[in-house]
């Protein structure tokens, strides 16, 4: 490999906080709303329709100053399945990992039966995770599944 | 199983089932033990189903238990507006034991998440009816003397039929071997094979009941509705292959039984009534054993 000039950032380093890489670009804004980044007082950086050389197009989020759980950040493994979390502290990457879909998924997506009973009261819906590469929930409640194409987030 | 509630058919394990099968045996010989004296048992329907709400009511009477509740919504708080949870609450407060029928699906999850004493399902819209289950699998074992190894056969709308599902779910304990004839359009739907795939059992698909009638141990009719066809004249074309007559009963097993969870409409021909391997009616009447049985076992007596 040759030793290619460090390309400039395009959007700014942070000293501390959180950077989720790979994220779809169509699918930035919902990440944020997941992870409650639409309410939060930190600064936030973004970017959408930024070159990836492995997704061809990819949307990054930083944030200053937060620190996220991995029940927290999994979440987002239903809108940013290839999404990358980097810690950085002084500037420094301490930690790199990836996103993993959940066993569970609690009060986040809608059942898509319209006849469930979530979608009739007020109920936190429940789901487990029957396939996580095709991504295929299936309700606590009605024991339908809710498959990819049709999840709707709350 | 005391104390438990008993919503879909995978809540209790095959060991649990038996024993409730086999305290049903006890109650067919004798079937009224007023075990359940001081006891009272909140049947809410808020849908109608007569047959059902007199199977539980009888089998509370015959037990010596008392009955509340109400036989449809509209005589329920629920046409005022009140949320299932509130009324299941209530209810708790005067009820041992609660028996719920509800259009809404998972309703019944919900309510034996919210009610302090027991919940039974006796039917939540097209998910799960689990103590015709039961009845379903007593019927099996009294007729075959046995519910391991036996060649069943579904016909009909095996689609939408909630009872199918949980009687294919319930016999992939008992190493079935399955037969399902339907239209192309009311195929067995997937997420009710990987019942049988995980147990890696035998079964084989049909759009011509006679192919499969042969082979029958059991031959479980259900009816084909209308309004389940996308295509009118796909339902025109094929509504008369799905009727079963006396004829077709020909050559088939000496030990056959048919089966029907009832009512039916005109999917079993009137002259297959007298045959002797009609059992439908002797079915239906299990229904309130198996309930005694379930119920007694849930209230820990
Ligand atoms: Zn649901």
């Amino acid at each position: 490999m040759t030793d290619q000039p460090r390309k400039e950032l395009v959007v700014s380093a942070i000293e501390n906080g959180t950077v989720i890489d790979h994220i779809p670009s169509a699918n930035v804004f919902q990440v944020m709303k997941i992870l409650g980044l639409d309410k939060t007082e930190n600064q936030v950086l973004f970017g959408t329709n930024l070159i990836s050389r492995k997704y061809g197009s990819k949307g990054i989020i930083k944030v200053r100053n937060q620190f996220f759980e991995d029940r927290e950040i999994n979440k987002i493994s239903l809108v940013a399945p290839n999404a990358t979390l980097i810690v950085i502290k002084d500037f420094n990457i301490v930690e790199k990992r990836q996103v993993q879909v959940p066993d569970k998924i609690e009060s986040m997506v809608k059942c898509f039966n319209p006849k469930c009973i979530t979608n009739h009261e007020a109920i936190p819906t429940r789901f487990k995770v029957v396939d996580k590469e095709d991504l295929r929930l299936l309700c606590h409640y009605c024991e339908k599944i809710t498959k990819k194409e049709n999840v709707q987030f709350i | 199983m005391k104390n438990r509630s008993l919503v879909s058919i995978t809540d209790f394990s095959r060991e649990e089932y038996l024993q409730i099968l086999d305290r049903a045996v006890e109650f067919e010989k004798n079937p009224n033990q007023r075990i359940l004296q001081g006891k009272v048992v909140a049947t809410l329907f808020f849908e109608p189903s007569t047959r059902t709400r007199l199977s539980f009511e009888s089998a509370v009477n015959r037990l010596g238990g008392r009955v509340i509740g109400f036989s449809d919504a509209s005589s329920s708080s629920t046409s005022k507006g009140e949320s299932l949870k509130d009324t299941i609450l209530t209810v708790s407060n005067y009820s041992d034991l609660i028996v719920m029928r509800h259009p809404i699906e998972g309703s019944a999850r919900w309510a034996s998440e919210v009610a302090s004493v027991p919940v039974i399902n006796a039917g939540d819209g097209a998910n799960q009816h689990p103590t015709q289950c039961l009845l379903d699998l007593y019927t099996i074992r009294q007729t075959q003397g046995t519910l391991e190894n036996l060649n069943i056969v579904f016909v009909g709308d095996l689609k939408y039929g909630r009872t199918v599902h949980s009687l294919v779910q319930a016999l992939t304990n008992f190493n079935a071997t399955f037969h399902f004839v339907s239209p192309t359009e009311l195929k067995l739907p997937s997420s009710v094979k990987i019942y049988i795939k995980e147990k890696k059992l035998e079964y084989y698909q049909y759009t011509d009941i006679n192919e499969a009638i042969q082979k029958a141990d059991i031959l479980y009719m259900t009816r084909i509705q209308r309004e389940r066809f996308s295509d009118v004249m796909e339902y025109e074309r094929v509504k008369n292959s799905y009727i079963l007559n006396a004829d077709m009963l020909n050559g088939t097993k000496n030990n056959l039984r048919i089966l029907h969870p009832l009512p039916r409409v005109n999917e079993i021909s009137t002259d297959v009534d007298s045959s002797p391997k009609a059992y439908y009616f002797q079915q239906a009447l299990n229904g309130v054993f198996v309930r005694q049985a379930l119920m007694a076992s849930i209230l820990g007596l």
